[in-house]
Formats: C-alpha cells, structure tokens, sequence
C-alpha cells in the first residue's frame, strides 16, 4: 500500500507506529495519529456515509468540528463508542475501528437509494409524511424513524471502564492554548494567580499546529508554543489540561471539563480513569477559543477528498501526510493560499486556487506566480464529480456558462473563518454582528471573563498578543508576524448554487441539509433562525452546526431579504462538543449511584434470612421466610406469631429529633395539633403535624423525658423534612424561643418487641425499670439500662398488642438485639418485618402518613381529630383548618373497608364508586390506600378514602377493576380488637 | 451552578451546600388563627415569582443549617446581596433608593 506520508513533514516520529483496522483491515499509523491522520496516511478518504441521503463522505477537518468523519472506535467489545470524530480520536495499536450508517458495505451502500429518492427527503419530510394514520405511529413510523435516526449503535454491553470527578478552583481559568490561551496562561502566571490552562487537543498550540507562517518572539510559531508550555509545566501555580474539552460555561464562572485520560493509550493502566470530569470555580475566564474555518457551499460539495484548507495543512504540517496528489483549493479567503502553498513547497501538485473574490491581494498573487500554481479569480467551483473520492472539479468564471472540468483528488475550500464564541455564548454574554466583517463577536459580558484573539475577533498577531497578555494580568511584550487574518471570506451559498438553482450544496453534512432545503424552509413560512433550524434540523447534529450555522443564517437572510441580525443566531448550548455519559456520572453508578442506608442492625437482619425492601434510600427488612416458605406464608406466620406469641422488628429507620430547651414544650405546641404542655416527663403522645395549609405533613410518638427534653419521632421517610420544617419555623418565625434541634435519628437502634409475651422477653434484659404494667403503661418513657447498656425504653405500640421499642446507641444494637432475639425465640416469638408491620398496623386502622395520607388529608379527614387541640391559641396549621373547603361536608374520609368477598384482596390505588352501572365516566368517591389479606382475621381488610366515608358506614361500595367489579362494605378503621383492650396488657 | 454566599458562614460556598427556601420577607400573621381567608390565602398561597429582582430565602443546609435571605436576578442569576434572617428587608445594592409616596 502506498503511504501517503511525506518525508521529513510533520511532527511524528517515523519509528513509533500503531496498528488498527478500519473495517476489518489492517493499517499502520504513526504514534500521535488521529484516526483521520492515519487514514488519509493510508489513501484512505472515504470514512462514512451521511445520515439522510447515505452519500460518500470524507474527512472534512482536523479538529473538533467534525461532522462526516464519525466512526466506531473499540478496544474489546464492551469498550466501544460510536460517532467518535476521526479527526480528533488519536490512533492506538490495536484499535478496532468500523464505519456507520452503511450496509452492508461502505464502499456500496443500499442506503444510497435514498441518495436518488432525495426529492422525497426534502426539509420538514418527516413532519409531513408521518402524520396519518394515526395508527401507523406506533406501529410504523416511530420503529423506521428510531432505526434511521443516528448514525452509529451504541454497545449493549455495561461499559467496564470507570471515570473520575474533580472539583478544583483557579483564579484565571484558560480554555484553549493556541497563541492567545498560551499568551494570557503565561501572564496570568506571572502574576501569581492559580491558573489552569485546558485545550481539546493532545497539544497546545492551536493553530500554530497547522499555521507555519506564523512568528512570535522571533521563533516559529509552535516552537514558541511548545517553549511556553514546558515554562508553564515548571510553574507550581500552572496546572496544563491537554486533551481536555471546556465543554459547558454554567453560572458563576461554574466550568465543565472533560479530560481524556486513556483513549490516546494502547494499554491503559486499569487504575487510570478513562475520562475525568473537571468541575472548575475560577474567578476569571479567558476564552481563547479561536476560530473555526467555513466550507464554500457550492455543488456536490460533499466528496471524499473536498475538505478544509487548514485541514490539510494540519494533515500536511503536523502529521506529514498529504491528502492528494493533484490538489484543487476553492476559496473566498487568504488564508487558502497558504495551504496552496505548503503542499507545493512539499512536491505535491497544486492544480488551481480558484478563488471566488474579483481581485486577491497582489502579494498572494506574485506568491503564487513564484511556486507557480494557477491562481483562477473571480472564478467559481460548480460542481465535482467522483463517486468514492472526488476526481474532478468543474470551474466557471463568475456568472458565466462556460465550464471546464479539471481532475483533482483532492479539493481545499475556504470560505473564511467564523469566531468560535460558544463559550461565552453559553456564559451568557451578548453578542453583536460585525456588519463589516460579517462576523458575530462578543459584545457585552454576563460573568467575569474576557474573550482574547480570534475567537474575539482579534486580528493582527501583534495586537492579538498584547490583548492576551493583558487578559493575563501582565504586559508581556511579545512581537508577531502572520501571513493573514481572520477576517473576510463569506457566508452563504456560493455561485452556482443560488436560489434558481436545484443543486445540492451542503451546508449541513452532518444532517445533509442543503442550502435548498434552508429556502424551501423559508418559503415553507419560516421566518425565524428557530423555526428554520427545527424544520431543516441544520446546526441540530452533533456537531451543533459549527460549520454550517452562518452560512444557514446568510441563506436563510437572503430569502428574507432581511439583515442577518433580524433573522437572529440560535443559542449555542453546553456542552460544546459531546461528553460521554461516563464522564457526567463519573462514580455515581452501581452501588455508588444511591447510596443505601442500612440500619445498625443489617448484618443480624441478612444472618436471620431477610428479604429486604427498598423505603427511600433505606434497605428494610420485609420478611423473613423460612425454608419452604414464601412471602404470603411467611407474612402469615409472623402476623400470627406477633399476635399470639410476640414479634420482633427493627424500627431503626423511625426519624428521631432531640427536642431539648427551656421553650422546648412551648415549640412543639407549635409544630404539632396536640397539646403538650400537658404531657408529664415519662409519657409519650402520638402527635400530628400540619402544614399550614391544615394538611397532615408527618405523624409519629413524641416521648417527654424531662421538662425541657423530648424524643420526637417522625416517619421513616419524613424525618429530613420534618427537620427541616422544625428548623425553618425556629430559625425565622419563633427565633426567640430558646430550642435546640438535634437529628438523632442514626444513633439509635431501635427494637421493637410486641406482643403478649413482649415483657417476659425483655424483662429480665432491662436493670432499674420495674415494667409492670402499673409502673411502666402504656404510652411511657423511661431512660435504663439494657445489658448494662444506657437506654431509652418506650412503651409504645404500632400492632394493637403490648409493646415495647427498645432504643440504644447505634454501636451496641447488634448485641443487644441478639439477645433479645435469642430470649424471643426461646419463648417462641418471631421476627418480622415490614409487610408484617404493614398488615398488624392496618388490623388496628392505624395509618401510615403518605400511604393513607397523600398530602390533601386534614386530621379529620383520618379520623384524628381528637389529636387537634380545641384549646390552643397557635399552632401551625390552625388557620389552615379553617378554611372553607377543609370544613365543608363531603371530604373524602378514611374508612375501612370489607370486601364481600372474605378471599378478595383489594388493590391499593383501586377507584371506588357508589353505582358500578352508572355510565362512564363515573363518579368516584375515592380509592383504596392499603389492602392486606389478615391471617389473624381470616379475611382480606382494606383501608380507603372515601367521600363523606363516616357517613356511609354499612353501605355497599364498588372496586371496579379491568375483569371484574368488587363489592365492599364501609367500615370503621379497626378490624381488630375494637376494644383496644390488648395493648394495656 | 450558583456560587451562594452565607453571611453566617461568611463564605461563598457552591450552590449544592444549600437548598432555596422561596420568597424571603413573607411574616406569618402574629393572629394567624384569626385572620380572614382572603389575608390568609394571600399570606400562604400568593408570590410574586419576580422576573428580575427578587428576595429569597436559602438555608445552607449542608453547611452552617441556618436560613438567610438573598437578593438575586433571577434574569441574570447574580446574587447582589446575602443577609441573616431577621434583618428588613434590604435595599438593592447600588440602587438609588426611593421613598415611596415621592413624586415621580
């Protein structure tokens, strides 16, 4: 194979080469290669096909704004990204690397037929082929479109590599390292400041990577560049990002960075991250970033071997190979010129510039003359021919008919440069249009940041200098001299391929939307950039229209007859390139995606042959089944054994906050309905909590242990909130009450022993508490000792039976549950978990806040009204409840419910309704809020909200479900012991 | 992400520290039980959900835990002020301040 490399050109060492396959053929590279590089090396041009038409592309860039080159790029099969952009992917050995959007080969592709369909694909297809049937949608259209849409398949494997997080903060933060980033990095250093330098690309430089020409400090441009990177490297203040993507510009000066770690490396460390998302806080930005070369939009603009000038420059100057033998430039700037330049001086045959300006500078001309290439002005390329690679271009003299076709094999265009103002676009900053140069720039800055050299639209190498040092902090005095500038050059569509024109002039390749599609939008109606984009999805690739968005603008402004101000820019949004998934989610995967709580007592909960159920981030112990048994059997058990034996629960979860002060009663008369005041150090209370809306908000027992301290416990979910509304009501509205709040809510473990035989378990474990029931009833609390360890017992209930909930701190509840557990089972006890809580509590009609609640149940609605103090004068909430629609008559109440059907078990969430005949819609009272089947009573029980629910006691209501309609009675909320008399032992 | 500065901490801290607390200088009526609906709906439910200046309350919750208030844009999203709960409201910085009931 002939090698295209040109000796004694370009920056890579000859010895040190890589070997991957592009297609399942083998090709050798040089380290330092991107995949681009290491192609064209090869002779190879042709590297996809486009996404809508399915037409031969080529490589058409040598950085990020890449938008045919999009290729597959593995290491293994788990290890394998699609739409990787050749141009900036470096080449390791052993890469495998296929084409997309081809079948079955992309030499011969049978998706080309949509190439010769085009007509049928014009802008806005899809919004008018696949609109009826309707039917159609499901079925049809969105499996066709999915299957067309994108152009590469993402593995299904689970990706093996892992990424790394950092937060880091600088004062001056540098994105992109050509002469400008490199100049400001340099001043900003000297100064002191903490500053961090990040570029795209394996090496700074920027353009000087490409641009020979360019002097400063009296050394070629890159070898300043690499001088002031090793001074950078040395400074202790400098921290120098390569192969780092500023991706987004968030609030604050908040800035994204994505580093590859390990995707330029044959071997990778595994120890390594593959990519490393850097969160950067700096106090000043400096946006370095350049600017981006346009393509010419003219005729068939699209082959394998038409790219841009600076492209092959860089392929040329950096990576020393030559992208053609017989080599056409069209262009509509100077700095083409240079390009026609470099490739002469390195043998390779430069046909023409034909360049579209009447009258180039005499200086290029003379240039040109002396390497002798033909220079055609106010000459145009109409069209190319070549089906895998160009083979000709057809040129004309301006706005005449006269063709000739000159073969080539490749084509350089350049239709001047557009600033890259991404960045501070994404910050926020306003920008204006340069009518002169045709060019938006910064104008007006949201965030403390400072735009420097091209990307400013900064023109002259002097003055681009001293406006980067000056960004920095320093005057550094550096001189410069550059062959050319940014500005000039032109948007829009080229001659030939005008308004009274049917040809097909890319000015999207990613999305192959043509300059003809942007007018047939604007006839369509379209008048803003917005709809424009939407409708011919030009700038809507992943490329984010780097190339095409001006020249979209100037066309769409043409056909409008408007300036392109009025047509407007669309917001460049974050991030600026693509971001893997990896690098965002960084360690938040797997077992570190949600964290999961565990209480002090898991490890003994996994030994007894817990199945555990995820509450919140919590893992609660659900059932514990034995062998043979499954979850319906062992529920059974454990409710039946807690009723006639005794159960024993981890009750961990239940938040605890330490409510400790002088005002401590006097707060909690506050945030709760009940009264406190009333209630004696050693007892407890279940107490209420509302919002002010008069709404139940949390609910839970609250222990007094001393005048001025409380135990309060929330539900297991509601406890950061609950907290959370505590302090909020502290802090801003009662501030002069003198309360400490304090989470207690993971120091504790908590073991709740119920039923009959709950004492005779514990008593012998608990010192200096005599537990009778005379001493120790119902509702008390007492500070002891259990196994010599300091305690908190409750003498509470939540399953209707005798009752204790055994707190002590965190560390000792391992041992003190095993040895409850071991008296427990002793005694013929069981443990049980939380589906078993859920039934015992329901036989008692107790309700569980957010379960039989949902955020609009008053106190009343559940049947709690009891617990809202008629006699204090404040309590939040107490407003709430008075208004009209909490007091009218028809409030959905809480009921419980008895299906006629013993063996019918209710579905939760299940829509209840007076007359299952009524004709839909029909009205519905309410729905089911839990439904159990009880072992204990032999029958299924539920608990439902039912409009004016107190009220219809005895009626019959109906479930109506898919299959069938259930019939249930209205009852009170206790199915189990109505006489309560059970607890009190 | 906001860049939030706690005036009990004394620190600009990033935005994950804290949680927003919704419109700052909204006082619960000291006779709440017996306002009439109208002044209860418009003390509870109204904001004005500012576009522009607005008084905010945060908590730094994952800090210090207090609650502040701040004076933010919500256009802009710049913070032009922090200060600790209990204070009046505060004058926009650098705002000429006008009396209410001067002529325009």
């Amino acid at each position: 194979m002939t090698s295209h490399r040109i000796k004694g050109a370009g920056r890579l060492t000859p010895a040190r080469k890589a070997r991957f396959t592009f297609d399942g053929k083998i090709y050798t590279a040089l380290e330092g290669d991107t995949v681009a590089s290491a192609l064209l090396a090869n002779g190879v041009h042709l590297m996809g096909r486009s996404f809508k038409y399915h037409r031969p592309r080529g490589v058409l860039s040598a950085g990020a704004e890449e938008p045919n080159a999009l290729l597959d790029v593995a290491r293994d099969s788990a290890r394998r990204q699609p739409n990787v952009r050749a141009s900036v992917q470096e080449v390791f050995d052993g890469a495998i690397i296929q084409s997309q959007n081809r079948w079955p080969f992309l030499s011969f592709d049978i998706g080309g037929i949509n190439n010769l369909l085009s007509p049928f694909f014009a802008a806005g297809f899809y919004y008018k082929t696949f609109m009826w049937p309707r039917e159609a949608w499901a079925k049809l259209y969105e499996p066709i479109i999915r299957r067309a849409a994108g152009l590469g398949v993402a593995p299904k494997e689970e990706d093996p590599d892992h990424y790394a997080n950092r937060f880091a903060h600088c004062d001056v933060l540098v994105a992109g390292a050509g002469a400008a980033g490199l100049t400001a990095a340099l001043s900003a250093a000297e100064t002191g400041a903490q500053v961090i330098l990040a570029d795209e690309r394996a090496e700074v430089g920027g353009a000087l990577l490409f641009d020979t020409g360019t002097v400063i400090d009296g050394k070629p441009g890159y070898d300043w560049a690499q001088g002031v990177l090793a001074k950078l490297k040395a400074m202790p203040n400098v921290r120098v990002l390569t192969r780092t993507t500023v991706f987004g510009y968030y609030n604050h000066n908040f800035i994204g960075l994505a580093e590859r770690v390990t995707d330029h490396l044959p071997r990778p460390d595994k120890s390594l991250p593959r990519e490393r998302l850097w969160q950067v806080r700096a106090k000043k930005v400096v946006l370095a970033t350049g600017a981006i070369e346009r393509h010419m939009v003219f005729a068939n603009n699209d082959r394998p071997g038409i790219m841009l000038a600076s492209a092959a420059r860089m392929y040329l100057n950096h990576y020393g190979v030559a992208v053609g033998s017989k080599v056409g430039v069209y262009t509509a700037h100077d700095s083409a010129y240079e390009a026609a330049f470099d490739l002469k001086r390195a043998g390779i045959d430069v046909v023409s510039i034909v360049d579209c300006r009447a009258k180039p500078s005499e200086a290029l001309l003379a240039a040109a003359r002396n390497l002798g290439i033909e220079v055609l002005s106010g000459y145009s390329v109409v069209n190319t021919s070549g089906r895998l690679r160009i083979s000709s271009m057809t040129v004309a003299r301006n706005g005449s008919t006269n063709h000739r076709k000159i073969p080539v094999d490749a084509l350089l265009m350049s239709g001047g440069w557009t600033p890259s103002v991404h960045l501070f676009s994404q910050s926020r900053g306003k920008l204006k249009f340069d009518v002169e140069n045709q060019r938006f720039l910064p104008n007006v800055y949201a965030e403390n940041c400072v735009s420097v050299g091209a990307c400013n639209g900064t023109d002259d190498i002097g003055a681009l200098l001293a406006e980067a040092a000056s960004a920095g902090g320093c005057s550094l005095s550096l001189s410069g001299e550059s062959a050319y500038g940014w500005t000039g050059g032109m948007i829009g569509a080229a001659e030939g391929a005008g308004p009274d024109t049917a040809v097909k002039a890319f000015v999207d390749f990613q999305h192959d939307v043509t300059a003809k599609d942007i007018r047939l939008a604007v006839r369509e109606g379209m008048h803003s950039i917005e709809h424009i984009k939407r409708f011919t999805t030009n700038g809507m690739a992943s490329d984010q229209g780097k190339l095409s968005n001006m020249h979209g603008l100037a066309i769409a402004a043409e056909m409008l007859g408007k300036d392109i101000p009025q047509v407007g820019l669309t917001t460049f949004r974050a991030p600026y390139t693509p971001v893997t998934y990896g690098t965002l989610i960084a360690h938040s995967r797997g077992d570190l995606f949600d964290p999961a709580r565990k209480t002090p007592l898991h490890t003994e909960l996994v030994a007894a042959g817990a199945e555990f159920e995820d509450v919140g981030n919590w893992k609660r112990a659900w059932y514990f089944p034995r062998r043979g048994e499954d979850m319906h059997a062992a529920v059974n058990r454990e409710c039946r054994t807690a009723r006639e034996v005794a159960g024993i629960f981890d009750a961990s979860t239940l938040g605890k906050i330490e409510v400790v002060g002088p005002d401590a009663a006097k707060f909690l008369n506050l945030m709760y309905t009940n009264a406190w005041d009333n209630l004696k150090p050693g007892k407890c209370r279940y107490g209420i909590m509302t919002r002010e809306d008069g709404f139940i908000y949390d609910d839970g027992v609250v222990g007094r242990l001393a005048e001025d301290r409380f135990h309060v416990t929330t539900t297991t979910g509601g406890a950061p909130r609950v907290l959370h509304h505590m302090e909020d009501y502290l802090q801003t509205e009662f501030p002069d009450l003198k309360v400490w709040l304090t989470s207690t809510t993971e120091q504790w473990a908590v073991i709740a022993v119920q039923g009959p035989k709950a004492r005779e378990i514990i008593e012998p474990l608990v010192e200096g508490l005599d537990l009778s029931n005379e001493a120790f009833p119902h509702m008390s609390v007492a500070e002891c000792t259990v196994m010599g360890v300091p305690a908190r017992l409750f003498r509470v209930s939540f399953t209707g039976e005798i009752g204790f909930e055994v707190n002590v701190p965190a560390d000792y509840g391992a041992s003190v549950w095993k040895a409850i557990w071991e008296r427990g089972e002793a005694l013929g006890a069981c443990l049980y978990g939380t589906e078993t809580m859920h039934v015992l509590r329901a036989e008692k009609g107790y309700i569980i806040v957010g379960q039989d609640t949902d955020g609009t149940v008053t106190p009343d609605d559940a049947g709690y009204g009891w617990a809202v103090s008629k006699k204090k004068t404040d309590f939040v909430g107490i407003r709430g409840l008075k208004r009209p629609d909490l007091i009218r008559s028809g409030r959905k109440q809480l009921v419980g419910l008895l299906t006629q059907d013993l063996t019918e078990v209710l579905e939760e969430g299940g829509q209840i309704v007076a007359d299952p005949n009524e004709p839909k819609p029909m009205t519905m009272l309410g729905h089911v809020t839990s439904a159990y089947w009880s072992e204990n009573l032999g029958r299924s029980i539920a608990i439902a909200l039912v409009a004016d629910g107190r009220a219809r006691m005895g009626q019959t209501v109906y479930i109506p479900m898919k299959d069938k309609t259930i019939a249930a009675t209205v009852t009170d909320m206790v199915f189990f012991d109505k006489e309560g008399g059970r607890i009190h032992g | 992400m906001l860049l939030i500065h706690c005036p009990y901490c004394g620190e600009s801290r990033s935005e994950l520290e804290f949680r927003w607390a919704g419109e700052a200088h909204i006082a619960r009526p000291e006779n709440i039980a017996e306002i009439s609906d109208e002044a209860f709906a418009e003390y509870f439910f109204i904001r004005d959900n500012t576009k522009g200046i607005a008084w905010e309350r945060w908590r730094h919750i994952h800090g210090c835990g207090r609650f502040f208030n701040t004076i933010r844009d919500t256009v802009s999203d710049k913070f032009l002020l922090s200060y600790k709960a209990g204070l009046p409201r505060q004058p926009v910085p650098g705002a000429s301040e006008t009396v209410e009931g001067d002529a325009a």
